[in-house]
């Protein structure tokens, strides 16, 4: 409802007609391509014209429901698109992420937009190519076999015709063809090339339009005012001060959900904070002192064998040598350095959401059963953002916006500010594991086990919108992600048994943040698995060689052993001094099935003061065909520097109420001057299939720089974040 | 009740009505004037994305008020250089593609540029102090560091 100072009428009167400027929004003028003439376009996923179209100037649009969360994978589906077609990339457009246009590919994660999403754009490029070379021996006479493509040109005996002039601003109506027979990757010229970034100009020089940019004709601006508790009621309001404030339209409340109106940005914010409200009192988050007792308290919804082998419980009672560690891993944020944005806008019952999400389509679903209307009334376009890196802020932004949306007639703009984002975004839940491992007479792993507290799985991958939680609106349970991946373990251990309790519970609502679940299950993984080397008295590299059988690993772990120069220890280094300095080693291959990281950590610890610094990294990398290299080794560096950040400083804070850690000095991360060297080996395999490289080789920095710890001062460190304190604490110990 | 405040913006006289001269430049500057370099990343001169400069020295827009900036000299990303007409520092984050998401890197720059007019020949370990309290998560400041690197050689 609307604040009665400010009339509905009166907002409907002030905004006039309602254009929305969609020139401002790139990805939305993309989208103007031709759905007048064409009637609306198919966004089927198993149709050529769900992905591709070409007009008649030969202009190629590819519709994709993968994202650019800033990694550049805009830059790299335009490869994939541009070189199975045969036409230059500036003759590639994209569309990502609209609702109306693009097919759904699934949510951006999981590192799988271009294992997925780039295969699937791939397959649908050789099916029209395809088809066109059919269309080009019909029209011109000439044999199949004695045409070829090249820069949208059919050409053979002497003959020509062009894509346009074949489709001529015609649909595309195909089925994809699974089996469309794919270019040779040996006669590629644009996969596989450090082209430089599409976005990148405009990204330096203030030209880019972020979603934070995006403005819509008649936008007002909006602030939602969280409680001071998590879970507190809103129980009184009054925004007589807000009146004062130039520029003030007007409050919406609903439940608990409150939030503030204004022309302008400055005002909002103004009237964010002179607005007042009286909430209830909450104190349901457990005592952060006692986190971990709480996790291991809390209810077991189910319990799951991820991994299962021998007989574990038997090879431990019989084995001569029983080793036993649990690990942790502290809640974290997503951190983006932009605080999550969205604009909607309700017309004719209609309503239209931009936003940053990485799922628009999975947001469409949520918006509507908030909002109780039918998908078919809500389009939701993607707006890039700041760097995402899992589900963050930005579908809770955008269901902000349209509820307030909703009641004022006007679009709404919702900004969130640095202490929504991280008070408010949706956490990388508390992972506690325990190990239980033998070694045979042979210091061989005879048995392996590792039971993960991790929240558990609702039916539906999505995470709860605060908007409708506040507002008592019908709302879905969090999903944390397949948090469950990673426990597995890639070596030949003939007693394996790695399970999931899932909890019915966990202090903050749960989501994936960067490598959800992979990089604390391997933190774990990998440095008990360098506790049991370290009890064999083995070299941890030669250690993690000796059990692997898969030839690609192996592969990886001699380049990697090359590349940092390794040289075997079986014992601490154990030097005096002041400074200590120790190297550590780890290894994943994701999710067991697909791309492969072996990394070494060079480390210093200062014994005085308890301080890790991590000077290098060795990384060796395997994701098969690479599309882009450059923009590969530009994720493998932010993999890299985002994860020491996590291991060594970030640690949510929260007193009984709420989260106080709400601005980068209570949530501190890594700074240029802690950045560490970092040295990478990849391995190309342009005739595999192309795998992702987004997240897994933030999965192996945890391990790596707690096992070059052990190397360098001997002791374990099983909880992460490495401070000062910790570390301190473990060398008296 | 609103006030005028007139100020040259990348070399040309521009004014904005503010109702309220405390508020910061960077909504000026983003919602009155329509500039999409300087970025909003905390309004609390923790992170350096909002940077600007005023009078040739980097400031926290975010945390500037607009009133001090009345008769003052501004010079955004955008008066820096253009995608056509790239200043050094802007040319050579595209050299080294120093960029993930993008959205800290008009603070890099920014900052960058007013380093460099103070140490024309930094070393590596000089440009990390120097961009210290600019944040970036995603991870992209080694090739920030190199493209800074870069940009001082090349202006030399
Ligand atoms: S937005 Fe100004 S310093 Fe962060
Ligand atoms: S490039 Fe994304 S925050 Fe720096």
């Amino acid at each position: 409802m609307l604040t009665d100072q400010i009339s509905r009428r009166d907002f409907l009167k002030t905004s006039g007609a309602l254009v929305v400027t969609y020139a401002l929004a790139p990805k939305a003028a993309n989208a103007a391509i031709d759905p007048n003439d064409l009637g609306p376009k198919t966004v089927a996923a198993d149709r050529v014209d769900g992905f591709v179209a070409i007009d008649g100037k030969g202009v190629v649009t590819v519709y994709s429901g993968k994202v650019d969360l800033g990694t550049g994978t805009d830059t790299a589906l335009t490869q994939i698109a541009a070189e199975e077609l045969g036409v230059p990339m500036q003759r590639v457009k994209l569309v990502t992420g609209d609702t109306l246009l693009t097919p759904d590919q699934g949510p951006t994660f999981g590192s799988l937009t271009i294992q997925n999403g780039g295969v699937q754009i791939r397959q649908a490029c050789a099916t029209a190519r395809e088809a066109l070379l059919d269309r080009a021996a019909q029209k011109l006479g000439v044999s199949r076999s004695d045409l070829a493509v090249q820069d949208g040109w059919i050409r053979g005996n002497g003959k020509r015709v062009a894509y346009a002039e074949l489709v001529g601003d015609r649909r595309l109506e195909l089925k994809l063809d699974a089996k469309a027979p794919l270019k040779d990757p040996s006669d590629y010229t644009i996969v596989g090339k450090p082209v430089p970034r599409l976005d990148i100009p405009e990204k330096v020089t203030g030209r880019f339009t972020y979603m934070q940019d995006l403005k819509v004709k008649g936008m007002v601006h909006a602030r939602v005012v969280r409680p001071p508790a998590m879970r507190a009621t809103l129980e009184n309001w009054s925004d007589a001060q807000c009146k004062q404030i130039p520029g003030y339209l007007g409050a919406v409340r609903k439940g608990s959900f409150l939030a503030v109106v204004a022309h302008d940005e400055w005002a909002a914010i103004k009237a964010a904070s002179a607005i007042e409200a009286r909430w209830s009192k909450w104190e349901g988050l457990p005592d952060k002192a006692k986190l971990w007792d709480h996790v291991r308290a809390s209810r077991v919804a189910k319990d799951e064998v991820l991994q299962n082998a021998g007989d574990s419980a038997a090879a431990l009672g019989a084995a001569p040598k029983l080793l036993k560690a649990t690990y942790d891993f502290a809640v974290h944020t997503h951190g983006s350095i932009g605080p999550s944005c969205a604009v909607a806008e309700f017309k004719d019952g209609k309503l239209t959401a931009w936003s940053a999400s990485q799922a628009t389509h999975l947001l469409r679903k949520q918006l509507a059963r908030m909002l109780d209307m039918s998908e078919l009334n809500i389009r939701c376009l993607y707006v890039e953002g700041s760097g995402c890196y899992g589900r963050n802020g930005h579908e809770d932004a955008a269901a902000d916006a349209a509820l307030i949306a909703r009641e004022v007639g006007r679009p709404v703009r919702v900004q969130w500010s640095r202490a929504d984002e991280h008070g408010w975004d949706p956490k990388g839940p508390p992972t506690l594991i325990d190990y239980r491992g033998a070694l045979d007479a042979n210091g061989n792993v005879s048995a392996w086990e590792s039971e993960a507290f991790i929240p558990e799985r609702p039916g539906q991958i999505a995470v709860t919108l605060v908007a409708a939680d506040l507002a008592n609106l019908p709302k879905e349970a969090s999903h944390p992600g397949n948090i469950h991946q990673g426990l597995a373990i890639p070596y030949a251990v003939p007693n394996i048994r790695a399970s999931a309790h899932w909890l019915a519970e966990t202090p903050f609502r749960p989501s994936w943040i960067r490598t959800p679940g992979r990089m604390q299950n391997s933190f774990g993984n990998e440095c008990f698995l360098d506790e049991l080397a370290a009890a064999a008295g083995a070299d941890p590299f030669e250690y993690r060689v000796r059990n692997l059988k898969d030839p690609r690993g192996l592969e990886l772990m001699e380049r990697l052993r090359k590349l940092a120069a390794w040289t075997p220890r079986t014992a601490p280094a154990g030097d005096a001094g002041e400074i200590a300095k120790g190297r550590g080693v780890s290894y994943i291959k994701y999710e067991l099935v697909r791309t492969y990281v072996g990394v070494v950590a060079d480390v210093e610890v200062n014994r005085r003061t308890g301080k890790v610094r991590v000077e290098r990294f060795f990384v060796a990398h395997d994701c098969g065909q690479i599309i882009n290299p450059d923009g590969l080794r530009n994720q493998i560096d932010g993999n890299i520097i985002q994860t020491v950040s996590r291991t060594l400083i970030e640690d949510l804070q929260w007193n009984r109420s709420a989260v106080t850690s709400v601005d980068w000095q209570s949530y501190p991360i890594l700074r240029f001057p802690e950045v560490p060297e970092i040295v990478i080996d990849l391995v190309d395999r342009p005739k595999e299939r192309p795998w992702g490289a987004g997240e897994p080789t933030a999965a192996v920095v945890p391990s790596a720089i707690a096992n070059a710890v052990y190397d360098a001062v001997g002791v374990r460190l099983r909880s992460v974040p490495f401070t000062p304190e910790r570390v301190r604490a473990a060398l008296k110990a | 009740m609103s006030k005028t405040i007139s100020f040259v913006l990348n070399g040309r006289q521009r004014s904005v009505q503010v109702d309220d001269p405390e508020m910061p430049l960077l909504y000026a500057l983003r919602n009155d004037l329509g500039l999409h370099g300087p970025r909003f990343g905390c309004g609390l001169a923790q992170c350096g994305a909002c940077t600007v400069h005023v009078e040739g020295k980097a400031v926290r827009s975010c945390t500037f008020p607009v009133a001090q900036a009345a008769g003052a000299k501004l010079l955004t990303l955008e008066g820096l250089g253009t995608p056509e007409r790239p200043h050094a520092l802007q040319k050579a984050f595209i050299e080294e593609q120093a960029v993930q998401c993008g959205y800290c890197i008009n603070g890099m720059i920014m900052q960058a540029a007013a380093f460099l007019q103070t140490n024309r020949r930094p070393t590596d370990s000089q440009i990390k102090e120097a961009l210290a309290d600019n944040l970036c998560r995603c991870g992209t400041h080694a090739r920030i560091v190199r493209a800074v690197k870069r940009a001082s050689e090349s202006m030399a």
